[in-house]
């Protein structure tokens, strides 16, 4: 069974090549299409990634103007029904901004763009995302963004609801200050909604995919795809 | 009645709990090292100015603050909206 996910292209989409390349070329069962925001119709499709970028120039707020897109109501069916709705970087802001994730994207703490390989504990293994994973894994995958600081006034709802997906940590998964790129509130690197089907997080796993990529050889970007086709298909089945 | 032409002024701010690291900088890294070290806190933000055409002032500024709001032209998880100044433009 092959699954049909879209990649959406906001104007300023820039890794949406990248996670087409990966999803059709690299990864197994998936059948993806490169879909001008605008064009985006969800009933042809079993599920829905944005893409890392600038959608918009970034202008007012990461994320908020490409929130208003057609799409994102497209989109908002496929929350709405199960379907997994799943955000990488800019992604991840748009998704926040669209309300269909809790919390913010702030300005990096450093004020600098960060672009470098982080480490991703693992917090929750049956998301959309991570349910090829196990609980404290810690995969080694790159980020690169300047607006990831994540914030929430309401940490403590999600800690109960377990929708804290992914946190930055040392390599040996230990949540420390040092290991938190960004500033972001207990080192939240990744959220989900209630149903665990929309997800979104900093880092880009279509930048992880490949060793020849890695500077330490792993390929662990699969795990995230290879979640994703397997939610697919136990809601399928 | 007429319709006339007004600006409105916005600021979009952190809230106080999120910190602003822009304002920090300018704060600890230029001002407290060219002593100016009576200034103890600079806050950042975003400006608006927004002209619109509109029955009076107090209609200007409702138009505002419903698109502003509709359209989380800021962001309440994070930031105040501050409406500084209605004008005839």
């Amino acid at each position: 069974m092959t699954v049909k996910l879209a990649v959406i292209q906001f104007a300023g989409s820039n890794c949406d090549l990248d996670t087409i390349h990966v999803l059709n070329n690299v990864v197994d069962g998936i059948e993806a299409d490169l879909v001008w925001h605008n064009l985006f119709k969800e009933s042809k499709y079993d599920g829905v990634i944005l893409p890392g970028g600038f959608a918009f120039g970034d202008y007012l707020r990461a994320g908020i103007i490409a929130a208003h897109s057609p799409a994102i109501d497209e989109a908002r069916v496929m929350l709405d029904d199960g379907r997994p709705v799943i955000g990488f970087c800019n992604g991840f802001q748009i998704l926040t901004e669209a309300q269909f994730l809790p919390g913010a994207l702030l300005r990096n703490d450093s004020l600098k763009f960060i672009c470098k390989w982080v480490n991703l504990k693992v917090e929750n293994n049956t998301t959309a995302l991570s349910n090829k994973m196990n609980i404290r894994d810690v995969l080694a995958i790159p980020i690169a963004h300047a607006e990831g600081r994540y914030y929430t006034d309401n940490l403590k709802e999600l800690e109960e609801n377990n929708q804290i997906v992914f946190r930055y940590s040392t390599e040996n998964g230990e949540l420390t200050k040092e290991a938190n790129p960004n500033g972001s509130l207990e080192n939240i690197a990744g959220v989900c909604n209630l149903e665990q089907n929309c997800v979104g997080f900093m880092p880009h796993p279509e930048r992880a995919s490949e060793a020849i990529l890695s500077p330490k050889r792993t390929t662990h970007g699969i795990l995230f795809f290879n979640s994703i086709v397997e939610f697919i298909k136990r809601r399928i089945s | 009645m007429n319709r006339q032409e007004f600006q409105v002024e916005i600021t979009l701010m952190n809230k106080p709990a999120a910190r602003d690291p822009v304002g920090e900088t300018i704060q600890k890294d230029l001002l407290a090292k060219k002593g100016y070290d009576m200034v103890f806190n600079v806050r950042s933000g975003q400006f608006l100015s927004i002209n619109l055409k509109a029955t009076d002032e107090n209609e200007a500024k409702k138009i505002v603050e419903k698109m502003c709001n509709d359209l989380r032209i800021f962001n309440p998880v994070t930031q105040n909206l501050t409406i500084l100044k209605v004008s005839k433009s």
